[in-house]
């Protein structure tokens, strides 16, 4: 057993490292306060390969694996969450699919352009009224002659109006349920796609998050992923591989919280004493880092599995589930280590705070996370 | 047009210490860096490449562990990466350094050398003149602009001075040492550094490999004239007088003062 990162990986981490710290963190709060898409960023993070890490050079990716990937989310979520879950969304929901699913063909048209960052993607599974229960998916697809033509409404969906590619999930066959949801390849410019109201959220506020609107909305029939029916083990499988972005993004903001706020409590007096100085600060802060080391773990072990090509699925779930509790807990408990300093936009720990609350909610729910585990457990 | 960048791995710090006991540089828990002129360097190179084309290899004389520094150059996008090293080149001054250097590149082969001006450990700023002797070319030192000439067979280069530049027309084979206003260096990419290690290799240079082009009385701590007699850090001394006065009063307090100690 080998808890040492590659030399590959030590370098790769002094890249994002260094990219965050000139380029990222300098516009992170300038990115919240305007809840603006981070569009130069992203130009940026295509240059620099960094929207295709886990993808084949032959496929317009950089050939580095998800182990790579997660550690690029991390690091750049640990100075701007909202630049962490562009990279993951992209990565995870919209190219991933197309990697593990599509012909060569849809590989051909589709991954390289989002492999290279020429194009941003996205993923439309949520709707209305099938959130957690995904089953209950309306938005219809209707197959007419050479295309499919599509109906319903998706939300709350990461990346949208920024993102050329959507992964849409529809039923085709309303009876089966969910062996009847199909998944497709739908470009922002097909007719009848439209990109509806655009969400103002607690946190992550420079993520554009948006409606989806299909109208008899035109899709070949070539942009079929799979088969018809296909469609919901297709998501599911996403949104495992998505787990691990979001749980390296929940990872990033807890380590980034920490760290500001070692910054702060060496600098900050009360009492006549750094307040660095008093054991309450010391016990807080070695607790919370022992539990980030203790995601990060879980978050590279989930990596490790799916770059071995193992089921990692539980894996992932447990890394999302506990990074993500960790890290709202502990910007909270960073936050109070702030004082009433924290609790004002000048500093930058109270975005840190309203960022990660989100990591336990999206690509499922804390709780869905422990669906998962205990069904692998047998326990039911 | 073949470039060879040389370049020095040093430990990420301007506050060097040493041990006050042997007056050796102390690197324990100090991570090492390319030194920041030799990057500006790298990026000169590549950036004649992108325009120019070209072939950009980059030589680092040391230790097994500057390996790391030449993936980094490669990962950058240098197209080859050599490691000058061998037991016997060790305890090398610059003189030695600049030996062991020059016999590396002539064995490569180059039509442009691009040195950094300095490196942050040892600020001698010696290496880079010294190969371009030991070789017997033309040399441009501080260079803030590089540009290649538009009949392809020189350099424009823009050589800084304290008050002045000087714009310089040099012919190739020729060596520039780069200023780190030079450029901004760009980033590793992550393809690059998949690349640097899964597909490009760092080939060793031992001294039976160089030979031809450096003798055995040139290199190591036996080709080296300079000796080191004490090496030490400076200690703070005593607090001085902290004035809180207007500027024409602090005039008359320096003046005073530097009268006082007759230095007027």
């Amino acid at each position: 057993m080998d808890f040492a990162l590659s030399k590959k990986h030590i370098l790769l981490q002094e890249l994002y490292k260094k990219f965050a710290a000139k380029e990222v963190e300098p516009i992170a709060a300038e990115v919240d306060e305007t809840e603006e898409f981070p569009v130069e960023t992203a130009k940026k993070l295509a240059k620099y390969g960094m929207l295709g890490i886990p993808f084949s050079r032959e496929h317009g990716g950089s050939g580095a694996d998800n182990l790579a990937y997660a550690m690029c989310v991390e690091e750049l979520s640990k100075v701007c969450a909202t630049t962490g879950v562009v990279v993951s969304a992209h990565t995870s929901l919209c190219a991933a699919p197309i990697n593990e699913n599509g012909t060569p063909a849809q590989k051909e048209k589709y991954l390289k352009k989002l492999a290279s960052g020429e194009w941003i993607g996205a993923f439309g599974l949520t709707e209305p009224g099938a959130g957690t229960d995904a089953a209950m998916q309306q938005t219809t697809a209707v197959l007419d002659g050479d295309n499919y033509i599509l109906n319903g409404t998706k939300i709350f969906i990461t990346n949208a109006g920024a993102a050329h590619v959507y992964i849409i999930i529809a039923m085709t066959d309303k009876s089966k349920g969910t062996r009847g949801c199909s998944a497709f390849i739908v470009e922002k410019d097909m007719p009848g796609f439209s990109i509806g109201k655009k969400e103002k959220k607690m946190g992550i506020r420079g993520s554009s998050t948006c409606e989806l609107i299909m109208e008899n909305c035109i899709v070949p029939k070539e942009n079929l992923i799979g088969k018809e029916g296909q469609g919901f083990k297709i998501a599911m499988k996403t949104l495992d591989g998505g787990r691990i972005g979001i749980a390296a993004q929940a990872l990033g903001i807890a380590q980034g919280a920490i760290d500001i706020t070692v910054g702060y409590v060496k600098e900050r007096k009360q009492f006549g004493k750094r307040i660095s100085q008093f054991q309450n600060t010391q016990f807080e802060l070695a607790d919370m880092q022992t539990k980030v080391d203790a995601a990060r773990l879980l978050v590279y072990r989930a990596a490790y599995h799916k770059d071995k090509g193992d089921n990692y699925s539980t894996h992932a779930a447990m890394a999302k589930l506990f990074a993500s509790e960790i890290s709202s807990d502990i910007t909270r408990r960073c936050l109070q280590l702030h004082g009433g300093y924290g609790y004002t936009r000048e500093y930058a720990i109270e975005r840190f705070m309203r960022d990660a609350k989100i990591t336990e909610i999206y690509e499922g729910t804390s709780e869905v996370q422990k669906m998962v585990v205990a069904a692998s457990m047998g326990v039911k | 047009m073949k470039i060879i960048v040389c370049i020095k791995q040093v430990p990420d710090t301007n506050e060097v210490r040493l041990n006050p006991e042997t007056g050796v540089l102390i690197r324990d828990g100090v991570p090492s860096i390319i030194n920041p002129d030799d990057l500006c360097g790298i990026e000169a190179a590549l950036a004649l490449k992108d325009k120019h084309g070209g072939h950009v290899s980059v030589v680092t004389m040391g230790p097994p562990q500057a390996d790391v520094a030449l993936r980094e150059a490669l990962a950058m996008g240098c197209d080859e990466a050599y490691l000058v090293s061998d037991r016997v080149f060790g305890g090398a001054d610059t003189w030695a350094t600049s030996q062991t250097l020059a016999g590396a590149v002539k064995t490569i082969g180059f039509d442009l050398i691009i040195t950094g001006r300095q490196a942050i450990d040892g600020d001698t700023a010696q290496v880079g003149p010294q190969i371009a002797e030991h070789l017997g070319i033309p040399q441009v030192t501080y260079a803030e602009e590089v540009n290649q000439d538009a009949d392809g067979k020189a350099l424009i280069v823009r050589r800084q001075y304290e008050d002045r530049y000087q714009m310089i027309k040099i012919k190739f084979p020729c060596l520039v040492t780069a200023l780190s206003s030079l450029n901004e260096p760009r980033y590793m990419s992550v393809p690059g550094i998949v690349s640097a290690y899964d597909e490009k290799e760092v080939k060793i240079l031992k001294y039976d490999d160089i030979k031809h082009f450096v003798k055995e009385k040139d290199i190591g701590l036996k080709g080296s004239p300079t000796k080191v007699k004490k090496s030490f850090t400076k200690t703070a001394k005593a607090l001085g007088t902290l004035h809180e006065v207007p500027e024409d009063e602090a005039v008359e307090i320096i003046i005073n003062k530097l009268k006082e100690q007759f230095f007027l």
